[in-house]
């Protein structure tokens, strides 16, 4: 075996390899990439019912409601970006820093009645800490300018409340 | 006194700086110059600068356990009332602290070479000892600059703001350093491989130089790892061993290029061959640990374990990681055509069995570094918000590891330099029926596939590791007392293979037994019985404790079956006052076949909501991954590697190889 035959052997098996792993990305890439909307996304123009995407947003204040269906835990809330917020059931344990107007993300499907059945809830490690994803959303939303400070609570520019854009104090 | 131990922390960081950048300057001058006091000073100093970094953190640690709030790391992450294990490991459960912890490692990695490498040629280890202080000179500085652990804050506050209870556990508390000891670790071989280019020179001694290391890294990021994974397992409880976090990716990456880089310094070391490619796995695995260090602890990539990010960490560090990884691949770009391969093998044969290795473990480690950095590129290119979570990984990884799988147990019984198949095929014909069995049993008996699938694959490593160190003693081929000589003969490194591959199949089979996993959500008041998995669960009492630092609602869940009891378990819920936290604390029972997992959810209409999970062969998981690093240190030990290269000595002629 000459070197430039083992070469070649060498560089087809290289190729082999990259090529399928490439082709097997190429196949995930169809179906398992997760997109993450906002509520007013969401409004905008809703994917498909059955494809999973991750909503997130701020959990409504008063919105949170746990109830036991058929023996098992179902919490009912809603998800607002200020602008839009969506109905999302979710039938498991919520999270230990799950709390009313704090930052959620969740996984899941929409039903055909346009409310969300989320598979996974998660809030972050830290009562302080807002979702990088939920932030953005909120200030694309314009309800929120960083600069100014921490986000406002819910309360203040929950759309439910009719309340108007939030105050921003300093600007 | 002990009031100025901070500052004498503070100054002696950035003594270290100083230090490592000397030892960088000497190495490079005295081994271009051929200077031996220079060569010797820079050996020295890399002791000097261990010394300075262990004062360094010296501090810090004492600074954390007598409670001087006045130090702003411990202000921030440490309380009076936390327990003292804690105070010690909270040192390293911070960026700041766990960044020190890190240029610790590194600079002990630089003084064990200057320390035991007498045996290399002088300008060889002068260049190593170079590149291990300027790389070290780098990331002290970025400490020193912009994660200084030891500054002060006026005024002190009464109390810490106390650590994230999360953190708070004995399993985390070792997790770090031993993670970190295998991503620095590598370190060495990236210095070796750097020294190499520089010199224009790969020989087997550097490949006996690299292999060790390389070992010694890999079997401390293995522990790391499978210590990080149970954690997540028993302590965020999801009840889940691997999520494909960009954290667990980020250690998952070194960890592939290192198992592929400590296969193809075996074919360096006896074959002389795959040079120019070993170097090349050696600069990707510690620039991917880099990348797994700091792109994870800098908050770029976002995850559950970042912490805080600031934007000047975010862009000296990207400065740093430019640096050291462009740096080392201009040169190997530059050098690499020097580096001569001289071996010559055919496809079928041990080297070509290494190959088959080297790229299937590469493809998937692309594969893994692709998915991880994807959102971050879509978001940065197309403004889209996409995540890439754990079916992408599974449609991705599982083809590529299978033929890695089934491949394994082959190579091992493969000769160096020319082999045919049909030998090493007929030596495994009978764990291929085994395995077959094994995989028939659980599949009929069970009525599933993908597991059945993995119990195959599992008992074909397991087995075939068995049928290698069978074959080496020639069993039932040679009287069974030559057989039993011949076992006692077989040189550690042996053993080492068959064992850590082993591993993996017990690593496997808990994956697959993972994959018969029960769960159950349920609510249910006290006295009530949930059923899962043929198992009653009953809910006994609920009640409230106290800890140190935190209030505690316990739950009692008796399990049984047909009406003799199994385990009892107590679930709970931890309130961290300081923090105003609340932790989930889930309850295991292990019988090493079957976990019995609970969580204590929230309480409504006087019902707790309880999570169950039945896991058959979880335990087994991080068994196989302890048997892998066991092997990676059997291999350690073997006396080859020991002896220094150059010590070649007119060995007797014994049968150890079959």
């Amino acid at each position: 075996m000459t070197r430039k035959r083992r070469r070649l052997w060498i560089v087809l098996a290289c190729a082999l390899g990259l090529g399928s792993a490439s082709a097997l990305m190429l196949m995930a890439f169809q179906d398992s990439l997760v997109f993450f909307l906002a509520p007013s996304q969401l409004a905008e123009k809703a994917p498909p019912a059955g494809r999973v995407f991750r909503l997130g947003g701020l959990v409504e204040q008063g919105s949170v409601h746990k109830e036991t269906v058929a023996g098992k835990p179902l919490a009912r809330f809603r998800v607002s970006d200020g602008a839009a917020s969506v109905e999302v059931s979710y039938g498991g344990i919520l999270p230990d820093l799950f709390r009313e107007g704090q930052g959620v993300v969740t996984l899941g499907t929409l039903l055909p009645d346009g409310s969300f059945r989320a598979s996974e809830v998660l809030a972050k490690h830290d009562e302080t800490y807002m979702p990088k994803d939920v932030a953005d959303a909120l200030k694309a939303a314009g309800h929120w300018n960083p600069s100014a400070g921490p986000p406002p609570p819910a309360r203040d520019w929950n759309t439910q409340s009719g309340a108007a854009a939030p105050g921003k104090p300093g600007g | 006194m002990t009031d100025y131990i901070p500052e004498l922390g503070h100054f002696a960081l950035a003594l270290a700086v100083a230090i490592a950048g000397a030892q960088a300057v000497l190495g490079f001058v005295g081994a271009s110059g051929r200077d031996g006091r220079m060569m010797a000073g820079a050996a020295g100093l890399a002791l000097g600068q261990v010394i300075a970094v262990a004062v360094a953190f010296g501090a810090l640690v004492w600074s954390s356990v007598v409670d001087d709030f006045s130090v702003q790391n411990v202000a921030e992450h440490s309380h009076s009332l936390k327990p003292l294990l804690y105070k010690v490991t909270g040192a390293w459960g911070n960026h700041e602290g766990s960044i020190v912890l890190w240029c610790l490692i590194l600079a002990a990695c630089g003084a064990c070479v200057s320390g035991f490498g007498r045996g290399l040629p002088s300008a060889l280890r002068s260049r190593v000892v170079g590149v291990l202080g300027l790389v070290s000179a780098g990331f002290l500085l970025f400490t020193l600059l912009t994660s200084n652990p030891l500054l002060r804050v006026w005024p002190p506050p009464d109390d810490g703001r106390d650590m994230n209870p999360l953190l708070q556990d004995p399993g985390l508390a070792f997790h770090p350093p031993l993670l970190y000891a295998g991503y620095v670790g590598f370190a060495v071989p990236f210095a070796f491989a750097v020294a190499a280019l520089l010199e224009g020179r790969v020989d087997a001694a550097w490949g006996r130089w690299v292999r060790p290391w390389a070992l010694g890294a890999w079997s401390l990021l293995t522990g790391g790892i499978a210590l990080g994974s149970w954690w997540a397992y028993y302590e965020l409880g999801w009840g889940g061993y691997w999520f494909w976090d960009p954290v667990e990716n980020a250690s998952l990456l070194p960890w592939l290029t290192g198992t592929a880089l400590l296969h193809s310094a075996i074919v360096v070391e006896k074959r002389d061959a795959l040079k120019t490619w070993t170097v090349l796995l050696a600069i990707a695995t510690f620039s991917l640990s880099l990348c797994g260090t700091f792109l994870v602890r800098s908050g770029i990539l976002n995850s559950v374990h970042s912490f805080a990010s600031d934007p000047t960490r975010g862009v000296f560090i990207l400065g740093l990681l430019v640096a050291v990884i462009g740096g080392s691949l201009v040169l190997f770009a530059w050098r690499a055509p020097a580096l001569v391969p001289t071996g010559i093998f055919a496809p079928v044969s041990r080297e070509g069995g290494l190959i088959v290795n080297n790229v299937l473990i590469c493809s998937i480690a692309a594969v893994v570094f692709c998915g991880t950095l994807f959102p971050l590129f879509a978001e940065l290119l197309f403004g889209a918000k996409i995540s890439v979570g754990a079916p992408f990984f599974n449609q991705t990884v599982l083809p590529l590891a299978v033929p890695l799988l089934l491949a394994m147990p082959v190579g091992l019984l493969l000769p160096w330099k020319r082999a045919s198949l049909g030998p090493a095929l007929r030596q495994l014909w009978v764990v291929a029926v085994a395995a077959g069995l094994v995989g028939a049993a659980v599949g009929f008996g069970l009525k599933v596939v993908l597991p059945a699938l993995g119990f195959v694959l599992a008992a074909w490593l397991v087995l075939g590791s068995l049928a290698d160190i069978a074959g080496r003693v020639r069993l039932f081929r040679v009287p069974v007392g030559a057989s039993l000589a011949r076992l006692a003969g077989l040189p550690l490194s042996a053993w080492a293979a068959a064992v850590a591959h082993a591993g993996m199949g017990v690593l496997v089979a808990g994956v697959a037994g993972m994959g018969l996993a029960q769960d159950r959500i349920a609510a249910a008041a006290v006295g009530e019985s949930v059923a899962l998995a043929g198992y009653q669960w009953k809910l006994d009492s609920l009640a409230d404790t106290r800890g140190s630092n935190f209030n505690e609602r316990i739950s009692q869940v008796t399990i049984s079956r047909d009406g003799a009891v199994v385990a009892v378990l107590h679930p709970g819920r931890r309130t961290f006052t300081t923090q105003r936290m609340t932790t989930t604390e889930a309850a295991i029972h292990t019988t090493w076949m079957v976990d019995f997992y609970a969580v204590l959810g929230e309480e409504r209409d006087g019902k707790a909501v309880l999570r169950l999970h039945y896991n058959p062969l979880a335990p087994w998981i991080w068994l196989g991954a302890m048997v892998m690093s066991f092997g990676g240190g059997l291999s350690l030990a073997d006396r080859r590697l020991r002896v220094g290269a150059p010590s070649r000595r007119a060995a007797p002629a014994q049968g150890a190889r079959a």
